[in-house]
């Protein structure tokens, strides 16, 4: 017997659950088909006491079902209850193996035989049929696990979590409470999950109950029975491989589309790519007519989102039109520049404009539209400047760009990109300064994309990254070897070109060593040594935007010193094959490569005449000088312990001093202050909350007044330089007055007395206020202070070797 | 790595400048013959004085500059990422010399010049005076104003000279991480005395007790301490190991060596002291000095402008 609804939903989620009920309350024909034993299975499989998150916060909530943060067990109990209220026709245990016709005449065959038939079909079943697992030796052992029911079963053991999403960190902090926890992420920063869960992680590394391996990947899974424990992980970090011994891991490693199964329902996706979505209309509508697809499986991880959809589902197929949650954002921040437009039109003639943004589903989009800044610059309007640190991301809308930079000659480029290309991106993924200068060319019209919205992009869409990989990797290859290279030649070393990264201290090649390629440096910053006499002799230090490898290549040698990376650093290699063809195909690259192979030999020869151990270049190096961008230094044999700095630098932070100068290491006469490099990638920027730290064009790393105290830069900082303090708004310069009449010595303030009053992060600004710049080196008496960035270290230390 | 040092500023600038202003002081006075004699009213004499006297103010402004910091105004202070529109406006300049990166005045620059310039009213004061000395108030002002300069000239020096000793004394250290040393050789070598004579542990006490670091400046300057009661100790214990057991002799060794360090380490943090204290104390001479010379030099000056 065939039985008739006008709609079955399919997967009793959040967005199943949303429409089912709202359909009961409109009084539809329907049906709720759920394979599993209960509805709202993978919420009921949340942790027990797992805290439910109602994000996006901004995001009104319209559903026939009640839903705000809270634990699982509320919400599941509120849904059961929105489920009966309606009753809802809910079928459990009901797993559709089969879908077939379509729009009014749906076909639904269940695993028991059953055929169910519907006018329509909402298909809401999510992505956690198709889990991601390990991929390593040793991922089905059986106490490697994807997912937790109850993390309080589990006491006094080591527990390995995998991944640094939501439901990893949710299950490490909970597991945490009984139990050793180690936390891997993929990535370096904690970007995938939200900010609730940011904040307890933070928090519970700093208190050292979650101990985090961060870049890290598991290499493979033993089982072992040793001292107790019956699991052995081979885990990689930057640091190299590390042995954990545990008891269990739990690996939360997300899921994607149980595309096989949707495809056989005659649904299609666009691209190959696993994490694709399918492809739909901007009313959920499929390629099949009348089989619509929400929650999950269509793009939105978010139960808010779902349970939106669910309602919304509902209204479109009963032909209604429904304005989305986030429109009326959208819609203030396109109106502007398409004004003709509807906010759907207008995200599908921006993914359309802007090819890089294809690959991102509707709600990455509206996403990432809603934390971008969309603007029209004036003819002219210089966007940023050449070597300006600014770091955020700009896709072209509309109109043209001149970009104009220099080749490795000094001679001025320029070259216009145009509407649906992107730029800024060597400044995103270098740290370092902006490389060219660009303008608008007439009416243009930009979005501006924060790094850290970018950088959450890069991670979550494979798309992305890799466009964004291959256009860098272009640009680098361009930048390092000649502007002249035609496409096809580009093409061809891009495609030949492999990316390899190394650890701070790691070897690129050693001495002797066969060439193996050309060395482009894309991130972070080598030193080239060579042994001599026994002892090493740093002959280099190269930043970002570099080549090493060219002499061995050219001579056909064997490699005549060692690189090391003095920073973790990223390289692309082209092999000697690679290089060897197109140095015969190309005159231009050939005389680029070869001027630059004499340049070394000849600056060589120079240095082998005053050889010496380079101790002191091996100390700033320790200290982390390789990445830094504007570093302070005392030269000790001309300081005379006045602090002169720190007054003067407390005098103009509030009374605060950035720097302390007495403490932090000294070699030889020169001493690095406890004072912020800022770096290239400032490690404080990592976990801001309220995003308060930011790097001003001319580099300066700053926090800005909504800074809301919380620690996490100053804990993230490996230098120590941000410090929590008092600010004290009374605090006023000293007048001429003052300083004629006023107290005569007056010690560093160095905090303002108060222990009660609210602290916030202060750190070294630059004097980026003040117009003629760092006070700390301009009121130095002696003239001991100076600083210095990476361009003119090696050049400030090779021109003041004793001699 | 090296800084230029502040007789080297700019290449020398300051002191092509007083060099200059000296020879053309020499030259003026060789080729005047005032009548009757030279002094500090004839026509060159008051060119002299006002040109010193220029210098001097020029001098005192040092100590002003010196504690002025740049100020900020609230209309300068940019808050938040800059905005697509004053993305254009930046004006700084991004290039990493250090010197004359910002423009403007460095304290350096100062100091050199107040260095050099005060030097020239050596030779620009004396020809003012031309020789002429006596029991008076614009002989005193002369004399201050010596004793100013000279104070000046053994700052420089000891400015220039002491740092390098500085960091040759303490090395990576701070004075207060050397401080916590001792006090963790003061815990170590008490736990380690009481499996000995009572002689030994009241060494050891004493030494806490009554080791001085520092006190008042003078005896900072001096970085002693009569019968310091470490060095005692550590002198006073190399006699009394002898009889012990295997054992107790590595014990005792052990304790002589803790002490030895001990006795290291305070005589690096006095050094530290005294050399601190040498950079500080002509300060104490120079500043009220020179403030006792603009007294006098306005006594000088209002003495000629109301007795010519």
């Amino acid at each position: 017997m065939t039985e008739n609804f006008k709609i079955a939903i399919i997967g009793a989620g959040p967005a199943g659950i949303s429409a089912a009920t709202h359909a009961a309350e409109l009084g539809l024909s329907h049906v709720l088909l759920e394979s599993s034993p209960y509805p709202a299975n993978t919420i009921r499989k949340y942790q027990k006491g797992k805290l439910v998150m109602a994000e996006p916060a901004i995001l009104p909530l319209r559903s026939a079902v009640t839903f705000a943060a809270g634990a699982r067990e509320h919400v599941l109990a509120a849904w059961e209850k929105n489920l009966q209220q309606h009753h809802v026709n809910l079928r459990v245990g009901a797993q559709v193996v089969q879908i077939s016709g379509t729009q009014g005449q749906f076909e639904i065959k269940l695993s028991t035989g059953q055929v169910i038939s519907a006018e329509f079909v909402v298909l809401a079943i999510g992505l956690q049929g198709n889990i991601h697992k390990l991929g390593v030796p040793g991922q089905d052992l059986p106490t490697v696990q994807y997912q937790l029911d109850d993390p309080l079963a589990f006491e006094g053991e080591t527990i390995v979590v995998v991944g640094g999403g939501d439901a990893g960190v949710e299950n490490a902090l909970a597991l945490a409470q009984q139990n050793r926890v180690f936390l891997l992420n993929r990535g370096e920063e904690f970007t995938r999950c939200n900010e609730g869960n940011l904040q307890l992680l933070q928090t519970a590394i700093r208190e050292g109950r979650i101990e985090p391996r961060v870049n890290a990947s598991v290499k493979q899974v033993e089982a072992i029975n040793e001292r107790g424990f019956s699991l052995s992980l081979v885990v990689k970090t930057t640091e190299g491989k590390e042995n954990i011994l545990c008891h269990r891991v739990v690996a939360r490693l997300g899921a994607s589309p149980p595309r096989k199964l949707v495809e056989s329902f005659g649904v299609e996706f666009p691209h190959a790519d696993i994490m694709s979505v399918p492809k739909l209309s901007s009313q959920y509508e499929s390629n099949v007519p009348g089989l619509y697809i929400v929650g999950a499986l269509a793009g939105y991880p978010l139960i808010k989102q779902a349970l939106n959809h669910g309602f919304e589902v509902i209204e479109y197929i009963l032909g209604h039109e429904v304005e989305l949650a986030d429109e009326s954002l959208l819609k203030a921040k396109l109106a502007p520049f398409l004004p003709s437009y509807s906010v759907d039109k207008g995200l599908a003639s921006i993914q359309r404009r802007v090819p890089l943004l294809s690959g991102l589903t509707t709600l990455q989009l509206r996403e990432f539209l809603l934390e971008s800044e969309v603007f029209a610059p004036t003819p002219d309007e210089v966007i940023f400047n050449l070597n300006d640190y600014s770091n955020s991301f700009f896709s072209i809308l509309y109109g043209e760009f001149a970009v104009y930079t220099e080749d490795n000659d000094g001679k001025e480029i320029s070259f216009l990109l145009k509407e649906g290309n992107f730029f800024g991106e060597m400044g995103l993924l270098s740290g370092r300064r902006r490389t060219a200068t660009v303008k608008s060319a007439g009416h243009g019209v930009l979005i501006e994309t924060p790094r850290r919205s970018m950088l959450k992009l890069i991670n979550s869409v494979d798309s992305v990254r890799r466009t964004l990989d291959e256009i860098s990797l272009r640009r680098v290859v361009q930048a390092c070897l000649a502007g002249s290279l035609k496409e096809d030649e580009l093409d061809y070393l891009v495609h030949n070109a492999t990316v390899r990264r190394y650890d701070a201290g790691q070897v690129l090649f050693n001495q002797g060593d066969k060439a193996d390629g050309l060395y482009l440096i894309r991130r972070g910053s080598v030193m080239i040594v060579r042994m001599n006499e026994g002892k090493e002799e740093v002959l280099a230090y190269l930043p970002a935007g570099n080549y090493v490898g060219e002499k061995a290549l050219i001579s056909d040698t064997p490699r005549s010193a060692t690189v090391r990376a003095a920073v973790a650093t990223e390289v692309i290699l082209l092999e000697t094959s690679v290089v060897t063809e197109m140095l015969a195909r190309n005159n231009t690259m050939r005389d680029i490569v070869v001027t630059r192979y004499r340049q070394h030999i000849l600056a060589d020869q120079k240095i082998n005449f005053k050889a010496q151990p380079d101790d002191l270049f091996n100390f700033l190096m320790q200290q982390g000088v390789g990445e830094a961008t504007d570093i302070l230094l005392i030269d000790y044999s001309l300081c005379i312990r006045c602090n002169h700095c720190e007054i003067a630098c407390a005098d103009t932070h509030g009374g605060t001093s950035r720097l302390n100068r007495a403490a932090g290491p000294t070699h030889a006469n020169i001493h690095i202050p406890t004072s912020c490099r800022h770096c290239e990638h400032p490690h404080c920027m990592k976990d801001c909350p309220p995003n308060a730290i930011h790097r001003s064009v001319n580099g300066e790393v700053f926090i800005t007044d909504s800074c809301i105290g919380c620690g996490n830069c100053e804990k993230n900082c490996p230098y120590d330089v941000i410090q929590m303090a008092t600010i004290d708004p009374n605090h006023e310069q000293r007048s001429l007055l003052q300083v004629l009449f006023g107290s005569f010595a007056r010690k560093s303030q160095k905090t303002v007395s108060d222990v009660d009053a609210p602290k916030k992060a202060v750190k070294c600004d630059m004097c980026k206020d003040i117009s003629s710049g760092p006070v700390c080196v301009r009121l130095c008496p002696t003239g001991a202070a100076l600083r210095v960035g990476p361009e003119s270290l090696s050049m400030t230390m090779r021109s003041n070797q004793p001699s | 790595m090296k800084s230029v040092s502040l007789l080297e500023f700019k290449h020398y600038r300051y002191f092509k400048v007083s060099a200059f202003l000296m020879m053309v002081a020499i030259v003026a006075y060789s080729l005047d013959k005032p009548e009757p004699e030279p002094f500090g009213g004839t026509v060159l004499g008051y060119i002299l004085g006002i040109a010193a006297a220029l210098i001097v103010v020029f001098l005192l402004l040092y100590g002003v500059r010196k504690r002025l910091t740049p100020r900020i105004h609230a209309s300068n202070k940019k808050n938040g990422l800059e905005s697509s529109s004053q993305r254009a406006t930046s004006t700084r300049a991004t290039s990493h010399q250090n010197e004359g990166r910002y423009g403007g005045f460095t304290l350096q620059g100062w100091l050199s010049s107040h260095v050099y310039l005060g030097g020239t009213l050596i030779v620009l004061a004396t020809l003012h005076t031309g020789f002429q000395f006596g029991l008076n108030v614009h002989t005193l002002s002369y004399l201050l104003m010596m004793l100013v300069i000279f104070s000046g000239f053994y700052g420089t020096y000891v400015y220039l000279y002491l740092p390098r000793l500085v960091t040759e004394n303490m090395g990576g250290d701070t004075l207060e991480s050397i401080l916590l040393k001792i006090k963790d050789f003061d815990r170590f070598a008490e736990k380690r005395a009481l499996q000995f004579s009572d002689e030994i542990i009241e060494l050891v006490a004493l030494s806490r007790q009554k080791t001085r670091i520092g006190g008042n400046f003078f005896q900072q300057l001096g970085g002693r301490q009569k019968n310091c009661p470490t060095s005692l100790a550590v002198q006073k214990l190399q006699g009394l190991g002898k009889g012990y057991s295997d054992d107790k002799l590595k014990s005792f060794h052990d304790l002589y060596a803790i002490m030895a360090h001990k006795e290291t380490a305070v005589a690096r943090a006095r050094k530290d002291v005294k050399y601190k204290a040498r950079l500080d104390f002509w300060l104490y001479f120079h500043a009220p000095l020179s403030i006792a010379f603009l007294v006098a030099l306005v006594a000088h000056i209002t003495a000629i402008l109301f007795y010519w």
